[in-house]
């Protein structure tokens, strides 16, 4: 089985997030980069377990620069056989599910799988527009992911519920919580990484169909009002007559 | 100008993110609706109310299956000539908004917080709340996904025309084998008020003060994340910037210490309480109301003063 893993990188999840050039940038300065957690944790390693009892190989692919080898390798370092990397900076999901498609269109790939959404742009598109380049089903949300032959059975969350569905390989599946668990990089598989091939490849430079023109921080929160915790009838009044959610 | 606006009329009813989305294109145009399913043409008639002037709906195929409504949407788009197409950025929403974006070459604006700009942008969160982006879209068309709760929905007043409509969706290639769904419960990512609670709850035996809290106000549960990964709750109420990102009028939060990543998916709610014994837990900066002591004594005691509210309410 052939399993394509799509990876990007995201400000570590502390991150204090401050913007430069009129607030018209995201401000990178000292920022420490992660996997972004839904493709390390879920994506990624629910690919490895399903090599792991079926065979076959998983690769990783990244729209990005220089500025991502790191997490490619973190990447590797937890169990990817090699690494590709969409040589272009990331601006928009319409861009990046381009270029994968580009790359995956003649790789003859089972499955593509990718996180539930970054959590710095927290877009949850990629996956769709991929598939929909393709021309393949799209299973968003998975929580369980099993493969017999050619047939898929996921678990897929819905409004209020959980879907069990099949459907032929080859399919697009963005994975979400309870598809795997975290797996740790030991010092064996850290050495490996750097041994393992990362092929860059040329960008194909799609559109950009969407630019992010500016930014703006929330208001900050009022300070919070102490109430006697002897006296819930208090808080309940507020609720209802102040803050009016009651 | 028509807008062209998806609502999901499978279920017994419309839920309120469809009223919220024809709000939404009401501000922008005129509202045509396009749907599938088995609703009355007498409920869909009804979606004038919000604003709706036209409904096709496509009676050839019922369910959710994404590549259906994404073909029923595009046809429905070019038979219409609308310039801009609206879903909520639900979990259908999430699956069918990208892919139709690619279909009719339309930038995406996923998760919209609020209507355009006047300069045309569009607000979306980002970095998981911790700020606003302004989206611009650089082609002809725009697809708008509405982050839920965002706006309130508007009664207008009106009745809107139905219509068949053939929007070509050809088959399911994806099968449905089973579909369960908990009765009673309130499904997270709509509940309008949330009871969660964290380790401070020491472990799951004690939840039932939670879940009594929960029941008095008609809230639905949640939790912080280590919570779910001990497997004192299910995944699915897992809530921060690795779980689900919600946005309820109330978020009551007992023993969570209020870490940077839980706050990540709460910090939209509208109104927060946190109940922790520790008077510097940092959540009490993120908090409308607070209160300094123990979840097992406040929490029995704030369900009985609901009770009594409700009782007399
Ligand atoms: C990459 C990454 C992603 C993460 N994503 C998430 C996420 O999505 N969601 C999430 O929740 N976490 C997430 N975390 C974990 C997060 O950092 C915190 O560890 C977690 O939120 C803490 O959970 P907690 O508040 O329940 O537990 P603790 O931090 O242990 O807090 C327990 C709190 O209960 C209080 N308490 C104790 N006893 C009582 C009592 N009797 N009555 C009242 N209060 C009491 C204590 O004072 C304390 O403040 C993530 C971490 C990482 C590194
Ligand atoms: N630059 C990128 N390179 C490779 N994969 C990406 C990139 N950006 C996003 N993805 C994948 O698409 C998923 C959804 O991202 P998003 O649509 O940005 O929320 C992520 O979880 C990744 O699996």
């Amino acid at each position: 089985m052939k399993i394509l893993v799509c990876i990007s990188k995201a400000p570590e999840t502390t991150t204090k997030i401050t913007f430069t050039d009129g607030n018209t940038k995201f401000d990178k300065n000292g920022v420490k980069y992660i996997v972004n957690p839904y493709d390390e944790w879920y994506a990624l390693v629910r690919g490895l377990e399903l090599k792991e009892t079926n065979g076959g190989t998983v690769t990783t692919i990244t729209v990005g620069t220089s500025e991502d080898d790191a997490t490619i390798r973190k990447a590797l370092a937890i169990g990817a056989d090699d690494a590709v990397r969409i040589d272009t900076e990331a601006v928009d999901a319409f861009q990046v599910a381009s270029e994968i498609a580009n790359f995956a269109k003649d790789g003859e790939y089972d499955l593509i799988l990718l996180g539930k959404e970054t959590i710095d742009y927290n877009g949850s598109q990629v996956g769709g527009m991929l598939a929909e380049h393709l021309d393949l089903p799209f299973i968003s949300l998975a929580s369980k992911l099993g493969v017999e032959g050619s047939k898929a059975t996921l678990d897929k969350e819905i409004v209020g519920g959980v879907q069990t569905v099949e459907a032929n390989l080859p399919i697009v599946v963005s994975c979400a919580k309870g598809m795997a668990e975290q797996r740790i990089p030991n010092m064996r598989g850290i050495m490996a990484a750097r041994s393992k091939p990362l092929k860059v490849v040329e960008s194909s430079n799609p559109n950009k169909n969407t630019s992010f023109e500016k930014y703006a921080l929330p208001e900050p929160k009022s300070a919070v009002k102490l109430i006697d915790p002897e006296d819930m009838d208090k808080l309940v009044d507020l609720l209802h007559n102040e803050a009016k959610v009651i | 100008m028509s807008v062209l606006v998806y609502i999901n009329s499978n279920g017994d009813k419309i839920a309120k993110n469809a009223f919220e989305a024809i709000t939404y294109g009401k501000k922008i145009g005129d509202v045509v609706v396009v749907t599938n399913g088995k609703a009355t043409d007498a409920t869909l008639a009804n979606l004038g109310k919000f604003g709706a002037s036209k409904v096709l709906v496509d009676r050839s195929f019922e369910g959710i299956d994404e590549q259906q409504i994404t073909r029923m949407v595009a046809t429905a788009t070019e038979s219409t000539g609308s310039e801009t197409v609206i879903f909520s950025n639900d979990l259908i929403g999430k699956a069918v908004a990208p892919r139709l974006s690619v279909r009719i070459n339309a930038g995406l604006v996923a998760g919209a917080t609020a209507v355009p700009e006047s300069d045309g942008t569009i607000a979306v969160n980002v970095f998981s709340g911790k700020a606003f982006g302004y989206v611009k879209v650089n082609t002809d068309k725009r697809v708008i996904s509405l982050l839920p709760n965002s706006i309130q929905p508007e009664e207008v007043g009106g009745e809107a025309s139905v219509e068949s409509f053939e929007g070509s969706a050809g088959e399911a290639v994806v099968t449905v084998k089973e579909t369960k769904k908990p009765e009673g419960d309130i499904p997270l990512p709509e509940a309008e008020l949330v009871v969660s609670a964290g380790r401070g709850l020491k472990g799951p035996e004690n939840w039932g003060i939670v879940e009594d809290l929960a029941k008095s106000l008609g809230a639905a549960t949640a939790c912080s994340r280590p919570v779910a990964d001990s497997g004192w709750r299910p995944h699915h109420e897992h809530v921060g910037q690795t779980g689900v990102a919600i946005r309820p009028n109330l978020y009551i939060a007992a023993g969570i210490s209020g870490a940077i990543q839980h706050l990540a998916g709460v910090n939209g709610s509208k109104v927060i309480v946190v109940i922790n014994t520790d008077e510097e837990a940092p959540f009490f900066k993120a908090a409308d109301y607070g209160i300094v002591g123990d979840a097992f004594e406040v929490l029995p005691r704030l369900t009985e003063a609901v009770k009594k509210f409700k009782a007399s309410n």
